[in-house]
């Protein structure tokens, strides 16, 4: 008998091959880093009409919104935040609760804002000036790259705002999807145009998508 | 390469971790470890090289803990198994899976887990365990003799 073999049997004396199952006991631990002011970055998944989201805040507020989907995965996003901000990121959804019940409001038709905190401390000084104006944007409104531009002291800075735009780690709620061409083109989209789309329609109260 | 998030690092090892503690304290108090663990693996991790050995690191305040945990039931005025109010813990349902190993003095428990069960070469076994590489060699060795008597 190798001593693989021993161990082995000794685990299966019990009837559980080793499968110690440390879930509860997970759970438990995300609620005790929040508690010690451990959880520098939370995060859970959420179900929406455009598919897998993934929702992470820090203690400030909602910092990224994803589409997970065959382009983006999980755990890109992850490294993305545990570089970014820091490797502290756990799966603790209770500090996403409200964020996840909002979103699900708002696909649903039963809110047309967000009412919730967020973090732009990911984002440079002029994407943070184009978000924020973009968050004023009225849900079922759409502005210009252009106008934006114009609206924050930068008149030809079009292409700028787009790329800001296009940078938005926190899409959804901070509605970039709200800032189109001039000349009635839909522009470019983080998580394509098809989901740009499906949000315009949504906020113009198209019943299909409810 | 960056440190990964800590949630990848809890996916990839926690499961063995609490193996480690239910094999080093037994069920009843692997848990308690195992929070305390996690929650000192946490506080130190952003402070780390990203280069580090995570699993021979977790391993190693596993270890502490488990150590921490035995002194503290040496100070109580009741053993352990004494006390049923614990409650039920995940590991519950396999009580005792790793009895014969915990019969073992500490370091060769540790030793024979980290190098049969967990696979570590003999130089994490050592790191793990603070001690040299012919130590830890040897802590296996011994420990894995007596199991085999014991067994068989």
């Amino acid at each position: 008998m190798s001593d693989r073999e021993l161990i082995d049997r000794i685990e299966r004396a019990s009837g559980l091959d080793g499968k110690a199952n440390p879930g509860a006991a997970l759970r438990r631990f995300a609620d005790r880093a929040q508690e010690e002011g451990l959880l520098d970055v939370a995060y859970a998944m959420a179900d929406s009409p455009l598919g897998e989201l993934l929702v992470a805040a820090t203690d400030r507020g909602v910092v990224r919104v994803a589409y997970i989907d065959e382009h983006v995965g999980r755990e890109e996003v992850l490294e993305d935040l545990a570089r970014r901000v820091s490797p502290r990121v756990l799966e603790a959804p209770a500090r996403l609760d409200d964020a996840r019940r909002q979103l699900d409001d708002y696909f649903g038709g039963r809110r047309a804002e967000f009412d919730l905190p967020v973090d732009l401390s990911l984002v440079a000084p002029f994407t943070d000036r184009v978000l924020t104006r973009t968050a004023a944007i009225p849900p079922g409104q759409v502005l210009t790259y252009g106008e934006v531009a114009a609206e924050i002291g930068h008149a030809r800075a079009a292409r700028a705002v787009g790329n800001a735009l296009g940078s938005n780690p926190i899409p959804i709620v901070v509605p970039c999807h709200r800032v189109v061409r001039s000349g009635g083109g839909l522009g470019g989209y983080t998580g394509g145009t098809h989901r740009k789309e499906h949000l315009l329609r949504l906020e113009r109260g198209d019943a299909a998508l409810r | 390469m960056a440190l990964p998030p800590f949630q990848t690092f809890l996916d990839r090892h926690a499961a063995e971790l609490m193996r480690f503690l239910v094999a080093l304290t037994g069920p009843d108090e692997a848990e308690d470890c195992f929070q305390e663990t996690c929650l000192a693996a946490l506080r130190a991790y952003p402070s780390l090289p990203p280069d580090s050995n995570l699993r021979a690191w977790a391993f190693t305040i596993a270890r502490h803990k488990a150590i921490d945990a035995s002194r503290a039931r040496g100070r109580r005025p009741f053993p352990v198994a004494e006390a049923p109010e614990h409650g039920v813990s995940d590991a519950s349902d396999e009580r005792d899976a790793w009895a014969p190993l915990r019969a073992l003095p500490a370091k060769q428990c540790a030793a024979v887990f980290l190098r049969v069960a967990a696979e570590l070469p003999h130089r994490e076994v050592a790191h793990v365990l603070d001690c040299s590489e012919e130590a830890a060699r040897r802590s296996a060795h011994e420990g894995l003799k007596r199991l085999r008597e014991e067994m068989t």
